[in-house]
């Protein structure tokens, strides 16, 4: 443990020396002070003393274990020493009780690929029980394995890779189906059927990859939209300013967060699910005030509306500028929305992104709800196919305006809030939404809340199916040929309302 | 009427996503090369007792992020300038206007400081888009622009001085660093950025380079995206893919605040920097205030000057910032941090500050001729100077890996400045120009001197 002594060092490079020889000691405590400092948890204190500290922020003495005062600093840790780390630790661990340890450090060697742990995992190998653990190794050293002498390492090499499904060896099967470079006719047949059924393989996680990715990108569209498919395709608004909702409904969950952090520091991992009626709530008030002061002297006139409404945009943005900063303010996410599981291999599904889907799905009940389910909807639906019959019924058709604007506004708030999660919250924010919301409200058809979902995810696929075949930039310019030829096809969108009402607009 | 909207909604995205794209990197800038070109009104000799500094920077839009801080650093140098009595026994008067991010109001605002305010100097842009976009209107007018920020080379003009790194003194070391062992011994490179003229054109200066350090095509992946692009899925799933058997390394020029949804897509998809480093050409402090650094740690930045230097000028450079912060009580508060185009914004506008002190006057010819040979102790330590041949300063590199209070740990450093090529030798077209501002040549884009030389005419 005389190592220990390089971690005091404040050089990158004494640190790596002390890494690796403590790696190599043999001594059964390295490996909690190997972990310690590839969690950012190893100290060193003034008297170069190396500490250790716990999940609960006590530290103890890395030799002794003795409880000691929380002192010191952060020992160094940068990328090179981060690569040692993880090779020792995947070597040690790979002697581990722990079978679910075992398992992810056969993972980590076989990422690394690397030939000098060949040998200890075959050793391994031999002494392994765990068959899950068994096939991991099988199949980490596959690689190696193709290259054997042995016709029949080779073939066990072929076969666990068409077992474990290895899409990244597929390259290397190819040299193993032709004549020479592989004499024995057998191992060719294999490595030529694997290759196949990894050819499979792959269309099929690309294609649900692009579903999946597509879903995720629509569904932003769509949240985003959503509001919009009430203040326009509803009522008819051209509402410039549904981008600066959206923005609001970010800046209110940036405000949340802000509030727990000073406030609720032990529940700060929850201001996100607080943050959701906040924001619903502050972008209604805001929209409910715009419609009292401004919208409701402009229905039935579009171009003075557009460009109310725009200077109306250009005013909050200002306003919230001016409260905030021009600068772009810090929305973490907050733990249990980092990260992500792999779905199938390499697709990997992050959480914030996963949340946003099914926050969509919620959001898209909750609007669905409000309009079929509640008196308000009633009313909201009479005022907008007939307004003369519904005056006539007695709805005060004023203050029904006044909670649809509201509501679509609020929507537009709850986009905000997901908005929060995956970019940037800043004052423009809004600017880059309120395009693409048009775009899906248009397209699906105007008035029609299912031919806006429709249109949302439809987009957002066919951007995904476009992306990787035509890149970024061009896969959007196609995206929005395309829309344009349906447009032209279809002026009503791609679900029409139907019946008298339509002649009514 | 529905049928209308949709079109031009479709059409008015279109030309969004089509304007990104549609500023090929050009070859060569045509440079007025006398120096009597100015046929352009100036204002008649200022006999006010302040000299105006005019002051380019975005401080709404996309770029804001990075460029208000550029607008408080150089009025802080203002400052510092007046306190000590200003120069020719003048005061320092800033003016200060906001291009907003859109690359034609840049030269609309650079006429109207050069033209109405009659200002003495520019000190401005960011992007290369906006650097283009000004670059004729400074040359009519022969005004003087200091540009501070790393670009992509292949340009020299007369009337503009560049304070930030060339492709040689940023990207070509960062590149250096990591296909070395220490840096990770990268094989495979993604190259991605923004589309506009300084990725694509840093971009063709690497596959170059990368061509002539045997990396095959087949290891190069190149790949844009849109201004603002928020969605990286696609890309770093492609990242993912690309990275299998060979050691992958993603070098980035994404602009402005794209790099928040790419770095939390890279931390969230599983990348970890230390297998796939993603190393950033505009990604400094200020960029990284604004955001959460977890999805980050560990990958790296290429600069010329890091917050975290440890040199007794940086101390005083950060204090008087620290202190400008406070005094002026600009949002952010005890925030703010200090990046490398911002100390080449200082360093820029001191050497500005000693050439009009040794010319005399502030006029713009001579304080050009006096410029190139100034020098000055930077706050990263080394005693920088200004080439007086092609106009860009000589730079320190520091490569850095960001660290979770947003500061970079410095892993890797150039033994002392190294001197600008404008011209990148690794491209064949550009490999023989020559940008050089001194007799015989004059010139910021030629193969053969301007003058000929009195070898050339003894030999005719």
């Amino acid at each position: 443990m005389a190592a220990l002594g390089g971690f005091a060092q404040l050089s990158g490079d004494d640190v790596a020396h002390a890494v690796r020889a403590l790696g190599e000691s043999g001594d059964p405590r390295a490996i909690r002070v190997l972990k310690a400092l590839r969690d950012a948890e190893l100290y060193v204190d003034d008297a170069s003393h190396v500490l250790i500290r716990d999940k609960n922020g006590a530290m103890v003495d890395a030799l002794s274990g003795a409880p000691v005062p929380a002192s010191g600093h952060a020992a160094t840790i940068n990328n090179e020493i981060r690569r040692v780390l993880d090779t020792l630790i995947a070597r040690l661990e790979l002697k581990s009780p722990d079978p679910d340890e075992r398992l992810e450090a056969v993972g980590e060697l076989a990422r690394r690929s690397n030939e000098e742990d060949a040998p200890a995992m075959r050793d391994a190998l031999e002494h392994e029980k765990v068959r899950s653990v068994r096939r991991a190794l099988v199949s980490a050293l596959a690689e190696g394995d193709l290259a054997s002498e042995d016709p029949k390492r080779r073939l066990g090499a072929v076969e666990a890779i068409e077992e474990a499904g290895a899409l990244g060896l597929a390259p290397k099967l190819a040299a193993l189906t032709t004549a020479p470079a592989e004499p024995d006719p057998a191992v060719r047949a294999a490595a030529s059927r694997t290759i196949s059924s990894l050819h499979r393989k792959q269309i099929f996680v690309d294609g649900a990859a692009d579903v999946l990715y597509g879903m995720s990108t629509g569904s932003i569209l769509l949240l985003s939209a959503l509001g919009l498919a009430i203040t326009f395709g509803l009522m008819r608004v051209i509402n410039m300013a549904h981008g600066e909702l959206v923005m609001i409904g970010a800046y209110a969950t940036y405000a949340t967060q802000v509030f727990f952090h000073e406030h609720l520091p032990v529940h700060e991992s929850l201001y996100l699910v607080a943050a959701v009626p906040v924001a619903l709530v502050a972008s209604m008030l805001v929209g409910a005030l715009l419609e009292v002061a401004v919208i409701r002297f402009l229905y039935g006139r579009p171009l003075e509306t557009l460009l109310a409404t725009y200077g109306l945009s250009l005013l909050l943005i200002q306003i919230v500028r001016s409260i905030f900063g021009a600068q772009n303010v810090l929305v973490e996410n907050p733990p249990w929305l980092s990260g992500g599981t792999e779905l199938f291999e390499d697709v990997v599904i992050p959480y914030n992104r996963m949340a946003v889907v099914v926050f969509t799905a919620v959001v898209v009940a909750f609007v669905a709800f409000v309009l079929r389910g509640t008196p308000l909807g009633l009313r909201v639906r009479a005022v907008t196919q007939n307004r003369p019959m519904a005056a006539c019924m007695g709805i005060s058709t004023a203050r029904v305006d006044t909670w649809t604007f509201a509501l679509g506004c609020g929507v537009g708030g709850l986009g905000g809030v997901a908005l929060s999660q995956l970019g940037n919250v800043g004052p423009e924010l809004g600017q880059g939404v309120i395009v693409d919301s048009f775009l899906v409200v248009v397209l699906g058809g105007v008035g029609k809340i299912a031919g806006s979902v429709v249109a949302a995810f439809g987009l957002g696929i066919l951007n995904k199916v476009l992306e990787p075949i035509a890149g970024a930039v061009l896969g959007k310019i196609v995206v929005l040929l395309a829309v344009i030829l349906v447009i032209q096809k279809r002026p009503q969108g791609l679900f029409a309302p139907r019946g008298r009402s339509v002649e009514a607009v | 009427m529905r049928k209308w909207l949709g079109v031009a909604v479709a059409c008015a995205q279109l030309i969004n996503v089509a304007c990104s794209k549609e500023e090929p990197p050009k070859p060569a800038e045509e440079t007025k090369a006398a120096p009597s070109s100015s046929a352009a009104m100036k204002p008649a000799a200022p006999t006010s007792n302040t000299i105006k500094v005019g002051i380019l920077h975005s401080l709404s839009g996309t770029m804001a992020i990075s460029e208000t801080s550029l607008r408080d650093v150089a009025l802080m140098t203002i400052d510092e300038i007046n306190a000590k009595g200003g120069l020719l026994g003048k005061k320092l008067e800033a003016v200060v206007v906001d291009p907003a991010s859109n690359w034609p109001l840049f030269a609309e605002k650079a006429r109207e400081l050069l033209q109405k305010d009659g200002v003495a100097v520019v000190f401005g842009c960011w992007t290369s888009v906006s650097r283009k976009s000004v670059l004729p209107v400074f040359e009519e007018l022969n005004g003087l622009l200091f540009y501070p920020v790393q670009y992509e080379g292949e340009e020299s003009s007369y009337n503009v001085f560049y304070t930030g790194a060339a492709p040689n003194q940023q990207a070509i070391p960062a590149v250096e660093y990591l296909m070395s062992e220490k840096g990770g011994g990268a094989k495979r490179f993604v190259l991605l950025g923004t589309d506009y003229v300084y990725p694509r054109t840093t971009n063709k200066i690497l596959r170059y380079f990368l061509h002539s350090k045997n990396v095959s095509d087949d290891d190069i992946k190149e790949e844009y995206t849109p201004f603002g692009h928020s969605d990286y899925q696609t890309i770093v799933a492609e990242i993912k893919k690309f990275a299998q058997g060979k050691r992958t390394t993603v070098i980035s020029t994404i602009n402005g605040d794209s790099n928040v949804p790419f770095y939390k897509e890279l931390a969230n998809q599983g990348l970890k920097a230390q297998d796939i480093p993603v190393v950033a050409f505009s990604v400094g402090e200020e960029e990284l205030r604004g955001i959460d650094t977890k999805p980050l740690l560990g990958h790296l930045a290429a600069w010329n000057y890091f917050m975290s230097i440890d040199t007794p000028q940086n101390k005083a450079f950060i204090a008087e910032w620290k202190d400008y912060v406070k005094a002026q009580n600009l949002p952010g508060g005890d925030k703010r941090v200090t990046n490398d185009p911002m100390e080449a914004t200082y360093i820029g506008m001191h050497m500005w500050a000693q050439a009009v002190e040794q010319a005399g006057t502030t006029d713009v010819d001579a304080v050009r001729q006096a410029a190139g040979y100034q020098t000055f102790m930077s706050p990263s330590g080394f005693n920088i100077s200004l080439d007086a041949k092609n106009h860009h300063l000589h730079k320190p590199v520091f490569i850095g890996e960001v660290q979770a209070n947003g500061q970079f740990q410095i892993v890797w450093k150039t033994e002392g400045p190294i001197r600008a090529q404008a011209w990148s030798p690794f491209i064949p077209e550009s490999s023989k120009k020559v940008a050089d501002w001194t007799y015989p040549w004059v010139c910021g884009n030629c193969t053969e001197p301007k003058y000929a030389t009195s070898d050339a005419v003894a030999k005719r």
